[in-house]
């Protein structure tokens, strides 16, 4: 294709015992909008990093063509001299600095040093004028919104002479207005020849927009759709994007369900600091003895907010809702009487929230239940080393000892250490917020017969994960959630992949347009 | 052990899990002189400084360093920094600072200065009353660091400019003393003597006898059940050899010092400090708690720990150690003066670092914080002995406070 502003061929980039993209092929061509779409996981960001030289070149093998000559980005500062720019999901503003001054970050109109205010003001009022942002240059860009802050960043892009412009999921955290003015301005850009690469999970957005749509699964390219000619069918990228086979990667397990223990019940939770914005719409919840309810969804739809919301109010304000246990309303204001009833939360972020790195395995494992090893206060020395042997055992933490301090264990040996400290706790109700995230095959496979034999000894597991096949393959039942509601509720029997994304596809267009 | 353990065992888990496919086997069982050393080189470390350093001074003053008479006075000299560094290791621990201490020093010795000579209230009344302005002291301050989430740094900033003026107001800028001999015992009194001799103090001795006897014994059962239980320990070799060193340091010293006038009162008063603040950090669940909440808040607040309530007590335990340091440093001056304590807070926190506690919280211990301030003072009384002016020195101790911080990072990166 001799239009392409730019080629990727044969992308493969791998990490330590993963291989995140293998055999990728992106073709943009000049001035259009590309949509790349994909589940958490497929490689999407990976392949942002590597065309943008986060990751250099030598660190990945495949060719990047980019107008017409074979690029080797050694970092981001190469990729942004030839005009590509990134914006990420997470902004990458100074929020104290004025929308100038973040403008020209970096990149200062100056002489000997000394910046030219009065031409960066002018500058920045032209940039302001062509994103459609009426904003004082002087503006700090912590007083503006999400949606117009995307703009400030669109507006950096502007300045920096960008030609292809790569968005991650710029509409995730914006209201229905200003995902369509963003839209709006995608379109206005392309008609002044800008190219634009859109990674995002709305459908009906990329159908408005895309002139071409590359699907990722796994970390490979499964389909490129040419969508100028004609509308594209959501069902066929649907299918495109979950359809994969689930292999032996389950342990077997044969379900014994019991009574309703655990209920939660119209569960209404509030952004911490902006207090309009509802993160958990009503939910009602509820689990049995011996059950694995999944909780599926994308990023940010709010399951972890749900999770520690209910786990002693760790997140949020303003929350309403009831939750029962054995059908007697709890309390579980505070982290200590939800572990006193009985509720553990394994966190999705193991080494920021779950563990003490620096300390050892047997001080991890006796942290939520120290009164379990101690006597009037005091620890007993000998009992906490059983107690924490016994769980190396048991869970087979593969350590030198329970000396060892955390921080030097593999992923999965550390996710074994977080649950084990939560089994000490001696729970009814186990809330796996990710369990198997980020650790590798072998360790997922020990985990997930963790978690059957627990439900076998008669815990009530929650488990929310953003890996459909993880869902389909332990959950008994799941929840599907999106923009902080359940969109629907799948038995085993009925769940597919297809049936969830399509709820979330169904319920986000409802409600996002 | 007979007793079946009960922690919420699972049967038949480990045998699921023995069905899993392997996956690549993690790091080898690894249990040697050497892996262990490399984990604990900065205790060990820090001992051999220490020592290096005593000998160093011990040769470079002839051996006036460990004169009997040098030898009470370099404890009178740092028992005050010692006792708050205690303290200050526990608030850099859970994640703080304290900058206030100096000040406080200075406030706890005027207000009993004012208390004792002005009021003429007893000064056992006196003292009770100065430990409960300390507590509540350093309980304000923690009152505003945990609960409202402002920075350690600058509450005590504040703090100490509020407790010097205060101690100026207190004395209205003047010297109160002297004190009556009963408080002045706390610094300047001695272990009474029950034997008569006329150069050894037996009774001394004989305290210093006994007291690493009992920590012989304490060490030895320890050590046994750990082997019951098969918990993993230091190697023989270093056990032991950290014991004889440990007990034939306690008794020399003890000896050393019976031949001037006995141990100090100071000396016990620390020691006895020293033994349970060394207790309530390793072996009990608020010190515990300490630990987690200062090497992650986030996942100690997910574990159930009230986490500003343990940020809270470091503070309320810090004014108290603080309160306590006071009274010392006005018995042993006699008097209180606005000057008492400035710059003390310095030394204190200094100790701490040169110990191994680390500045992001989380990291340190009580012993490493005791001979780190042993190490400040040694190099205070060894320098001014040998005549070097006050100048070059904070010069050295500035440099010996960021040389063992570097070695710290060094290793850390290692």
């Amino acid at each position: 294709m001799s239009d392409a502003i730019l080629e990727m061929r044969g992308i493969r980039k791998t990490f330590p015992g993963v291989v995140a993209l293998d055999h990728v092929n992106l073709t943009v061509r000049a001035g259009e909008i590309h949509a790349i779409v994909g589940e958490n996981g497929a490689g999407k960001s990976t392949l942002m990093k590597v065309l943008s030289g986060v990751y250099p070149h030598g660190s990945y093998s495949g060719d990047i063509e980019y107008e017409g000559s074979v690029r080797a980005f050694r970092d981001i500062r190469d990729s942004e001299a030839l005009g590509i720019i990134i914006i990420h999901q997470e902004l990458a503003l100074v929020p104290q600095l004025s929308i100038a001054e973040n403008l020209f970050l970096g990149n200062e109109p100056s002489s000997l040093g000394v910046i030219d205010w009065e031409l960066a003001q002018r500058r920045t009022r032209e940039l302001l004028a062509k994103v459609g942002l009426n904003e004082s240059p002087e503006t700090l860009v912590t007083n503006l919104g999400v949606g117009k802050q995307q703009l400030v960043e669109i507006a950096k892009a502007l300045c920096k002479n960008v030609k292809l412009l790569i968005l991650d999921e710029p509409t995730a955290s914006l209201n229905e207005s200003d995902s369509d003015a963003l839209l709006e301005l995608l379109l206005d850009l392309q008609r002044q020849g800008i190219a634009s690469i859109l990674i995002s999970h709305k459908l009906n957005e990329i159908s408005r927009v895309a002139d071409a749509i590359t699907v990722l699964r796994d970390g490979n390219t499964v389909y490129s759709f040419d969508c100028r000619g004609e509308p594209i069918s959501e069902n066929l990228v649907i299918e495109q994007m979950v359809g994969r086979e689930m292999a032996e990667r389950y342990p077997p397990r044969t379900p014994d369900i019991g009574d309703t223990i655990f209920e939660v019940r119209d569960w209404r939770v509030f952004h911490p600091q902006h207090a309009e914005r509802e993160v958990v719409k009503g939910i009602n919840l509820h689990a049995r003895r011996g059950e694995v309810v999944g909780i599926a969804g994308l990023m940010g739809a709010g399951r972890t907010e749900l999770a520690m919301s209910i786990f002693g109010r760790s997140y949020g304000q303003k929350i309403s809702g009831t939750v029962l246990k054995n059908g007697q309303p709890i309390d579980t204001g505070s982290v200590s009487q939800a572990i006193r009833h009985g509720i553990a939360y394994v966190t999705e972020d193991r080494k920021g929230l779950g563990l003490v790195l620096e300390e050892d395995i047997k001080t991890n494992v006796s942290l939520a239940n120290l009164a379990g090893v101690s006597k009037n206060q005091v620890i007993d020395d000998a009992l906490e080393y059983q107690v924490a042997d016994g769980f190396r055992q048991q869970l087979r933490i593969r350590c030198s000892g329970v000396l060892q301090k955390v921080l030097h264990l593999s992923g999965g040996n550390q996710q074994k250490v977080v649950i084990a400290k939560w089994l000490f706790s001696k729970p009814d109700v186990l809330i796996l917020d990710e369990p198997s995230r980020g650790i590798d095959v072998g360790a997922k496979y020990e985990i997930y017969s963790i978690i059957n034999e627990l439900a076998a000894a008669g815990k009530c597991i929650i488990m929310i994960s953003s890996e459909m096949p993880e869902l389909l393959g332990m959950c008994d039942r799941i929840y599907v959630m999106n923009e902080g509601a359940f969109a629907a509720e799948l038995t085993a029997a009925e769940a597919t992949q297809e049936k969830i994304m399509r709820a979330i596809v169904n319920h986000g267009d409802k409600h996002g347009h | 052990m007979g007793t079946k353990l009960d922690i919420g065992a699972i049967p038949g888990l480990a045998e699921s899990l023995r069905n899993a496919p392997p996956d690549e086997a993690d790091a080898p069982e690894a249990k040697n002189y050497g892996s262990f050393l490399k984990n604990n080189m900065r205790e060990y470390g820090m001992l051999l400084s220490l020592i290096v350093i005593m000998g160093f001074f011990e040769f470079m003053t002839d051996g006036t360093l460990m004169e009997p008479l040098n030898l009470t006075n370099l404890v009178l000299q740092n028992s005050y920094v010692i006792i708050m560094a205690l303290g200050m290791l526990m608030v850099i621990v859970a994640g703080h600072i304290d900058l206030s201490v100096g000040s406080v020093v200075g406030f706890i010795g005027a207000l009993a200065a004012v208390l004792i000579v002005n009021f003429h209230v007893h000064y056992v009344t006196a003292s009770l009353i100065c430990l409960v302005a300390g507590a509540l002291i350093g309980g304000a301050q923690g009152y505003f660091v945990a609960f409202f989430k402002i920075p350690s740094f600058i509450v005590t900033l504040a703090g100490m400019l509020v407790f010097k003026g205060l101690t100026l107001a207190l004395l209205e800028g003047q010297s109160v003393g002297p004190f009556p001999d009963g408080f002045q015992l706390l610094s300047s009194g001695f272990l009474p003597d029950a034997f008569e001799h006329d150069t050894l103090r037996v009774t001394s001795l004989l305290v210093g006898v006994i007291a690493a006897c009992v920590m012989l014994v304490v060490q030895l059962r320890g050590r046994a059940k750990q082997a019951r239980h098969s918990m993993e320990s230091e190697p023989h070799g270093f056990f032991l050899g950290k014991l004889a060193v440990f007990t034939a340091a306690i008794i020399y010293f003890s000896y050393l010092l019976a031949s001037y006038k006995g141990i100090p009162n100071v000396l016990a008063v620390m020691a006895v400090l020293i033994v349970i603040y060394m207790f309530i950090s390793k072996r009990t669940v608020l010190g515990r708690r300490v630990y987690a909440v200062g090497g992650n808040e986030k996942a100690a607040r997910l574990s159930g720990i009230r986490t500003e309530r343990v940020s809270f007590y470091t503070f309320v335990n810090m004014g108290l150690l603080a309160a306590v340091a006071g009274l010392i440093f006005a018995a042993r001056l006699n008097t209180a003066t606005p000057k008492a304590g400035v710059g003390f807070e310095l030394d204190v926190i200094a100790a701490c670092f040169i110990g191994g506690a680390s500045a992001s919280g989380g990291v340190g211990k009580v012993m490493g914080a005791v001979i780190g301030a042993f190490i400040m003072g040694v190099m205070n009384n060894g320098m001014s002995i040998m005549g070097i002016g006050i100048d070059y020195q904070q010069v050295i101790k500035g440099l010996v406070l960021l040389a063992a911080v570097c070695v710290d990072v060094f290793n850390k990166n290692k």
